[in-house]
């Protein structure tokens, strides 16, 4: 794996617990195929996420690309991230 | 209440006034004014006419307001940011037909009279008109100019009695009495004090936008200002400059924005001897109200019920206001109006009642709507400032694909004496992320949580418009 994808994950699943223990969230494990809406964190948790991976990651990937999908599962979130970042 | 009626801002003035209009570069003794001119005796040709006022300098402004009210037939109070691209749209909608500036005129309109503090003595005759026609003169409308959504001006028309009814008598000796404010006399809040100081022969010190906070507060202590006006955000600063203490007012005036608990406290524990008010005005809707008790908001039983001339209801959530210092019209545009059906003048203003009291939690058209939840960035400015290390905060909205928006916020920190050996603040990165989260959790225990920030940024200032207030992006 590029090790550029590494950091994009990392950053990702640090930025999941970082809004969860914030939100007082429990959150489920967390693996590539955990559908967001029961990794234990609701749209407004996701939303900050996004906002949080703007700042650090420089990119907002579903604003930019206008009306694609929501992701659904952590993984497709992710992969998101990464195309997003090349 | 002092009545105006039938009265020019000019009668207020007396050969034997010993009070002084100061400037940042010059002043005025306001008893050598009413024994000469500041327009060169010149008040004869702009009789009867549309007068913009078109100085820099306020001073100057403040001169040709007192010759003129009641000899021209409008006056138009040009602020100095005006921009030029709308003078056209202005000359007309208010038929201009004079100019007075001070450093230069537009070129457009044929008559223009220059201003100047050096005072020309012995030409009051043509102000002391006692000609049998006198009376026909109508009053002179005042007219204000204010910041249209559209980018365009409005211009609201009032009368020196409209401006002037929310004044009350001041018993203290009136040249004792020094007036100061942040604001730009051109605008509403501003002129409130301008017309407050002029009524009564008192003193004032003028601000001036190029000035240094630091000279302005020397300058203001030095005249032995007694009571000084701004808005929260004008305070926010003046509380941060190092010159604070070289003013020891009597009296603290908030205007303009909401006076939240957290700055009334900072005046007062930075000014124990003053007593301090925040008011409620709008250009349109005129001054609704005066809260002296210290505390932010305003009592229950101010709605409801009448009083000098004022009247206010909540109506959809919104402050509601009828009074006899309302403007009377938008000059140009007829088919546009402030006034409700029923004279009221809707402020769009947003108040929530908790126990007896109301609060100011936002403008209407300033609502950031979270996922079908609405926030008032005020509000959320309201907490943040009542964190012991923040000096001031703007809320604003950010985009965000799941929730429509998303709450981010900018903070200036108090500034901490110990600094660093390089002489920046004290606030190391590793100190400043952990703020960040502390400021975070400040906010997750006072508010629902669509209304705590997604982002706090630690910023070095906030940007304050020429109005005096937090400058505000509107979507």
């Amino acid at each position: 794996m590029n090790p550029n994808n590494m950091s994009v994950r990392s950053e990702v699943i640090s930025q999941f617990q970082q809004v969860a223990e914030e939100q007082n969230r429990v959150l489920a494990a967390l693996t590539d195929d955990l559908p967001l809406l029961e990794s234990g964190l609701d749209s407004l948790c996701l939303a900050v996420i996004v906002a949080r991976l703007e700042d650090v990651l420089g990119v907002d990937p579903f604003t930019k690309s206008g009306d694609a999908p929501f992701p659904v599962t952590l993984g497709d979130f992710i992969r998101t991230y990464e195309h997003a970042k090349h | 209440m002092r009545s105006t009626s039938g009265r020019r801002l000019w009668d207020s003035l007396g050969a034997e006034n010993t009070s002084f209009l100061w400037g940042a570069k010059a002043a005025v003794a306001l008893g050598e004014l009413a024994r000469g001119s500041a327009l060169g005796g010149r008040i004869g040709e702009l009789r009867h006419r549309s007068v913009l006022v078109a100085t820099r300098e306020q001073l100057t402004a403040a001169l040709a307001l007192l010759e003129l009210d009641g000899v021209a037939s409008r006056l138009i109070l040009c602020p100095p940011d005006f921009p030029a691209e709308h003078l056209s749209y202005l000359v007309d909608a208010a038929a201009v037909d004079a100019v007075v500036f001070d450093q230069s005129a537009p070129a457009q309109i044929p008559l223009a009279v220059r201003c100047s503090p050096k005072i020309k003595p012995g030409v009051c005759d043509h102000r002391h008109d006692q000609r049998p026609d006198r009376g026909a003169l109508r009053q002179t409308e005042w007219v204000l100019l204010t910041s249209g959504t559209t980018g365009r001006p409005k211009l609201v028309a009032h009368t020196l009695e409209s401006l002037t009814g929310a004044i009350e008598e001041v018993s203290k000796p009136a040249g004792k009495l020094v007036w100061s404010t942040f604001y730009d006399i051109r605008r509403y809040g501003g002129l409130q004090i301008f017309l407050r100081a002029s009524l009564t022969g008192a003193s004032m010190v003028f601000s001036s936008a190029t000035e240094p906070m630091a000279d302005f507060l020397s300058r203001a202590g030095a005249h032995g200002v007694t009571h000084i006006s701004g808005t929260p955000s004008h305070w926010r600063r003046e509380l941060m400059s190092p010159a604070a203490h070289k003013i020891a007012p009597e009296y603290i005036r908030l205007s303009g924005e909401i006076a939240d608990q957290d700055i009334l406290n900072r005046l007062h524990s930075c000014y124990p001897q003053a007593r301090i008010a925040h008011a409620f005005a709008s250009t349109e809707a005129g001054v609704g109200f005066a809260v002296n008790d210290g505390l932010a908001g305003f009592p229950a039983h101010f709605v409801e019920r009448s009083s000098a001339g004022v009247e206010m209801r909540v109506v959809d959530g919104s402050l509601r206001i009828r009074s006899t210092g309302a403007a009377s019209r938008y000059l140009g545009r007829e088919d546009a109006s402030f006034l409700g059906a029923d004279g009221f003048v809707d402020t769009g203003d947003m108040v929530e009642l908790r126990g007896d009291r109301y609060y100011f939690v936002g403008r209407r058209d300033g609502v950031i709507n979270v996922g079908g939840l609405k926030v008032h960035p005020e509000e959320v400015e309201a907490v943040i400032n009542r964190h012991p290390r923040v000096r001031m905060s703007l809320v604003q909205a950010r985009k965000n694909p799941l929730t429509g928006a998303l709450v981010v916020a900018d903070v200036v920190l108090e500034q901490l004496p110990d600094r660093a050996p390089d002489g920046a603040p004290g606030n190391a990165p590793e100190r400043s992320e952990e703020l960040r989260r502390e400021l975070l959790q400040f906010c997750a225990n006072a508010l629902p949580r669509h209304k705590v920030p997604a982002a706090i940024n630690i910023v070095p200032n906030l940007a304050v418009a020429a109005t005096g207030k937090l400058a505000r992006r509107h979507a």
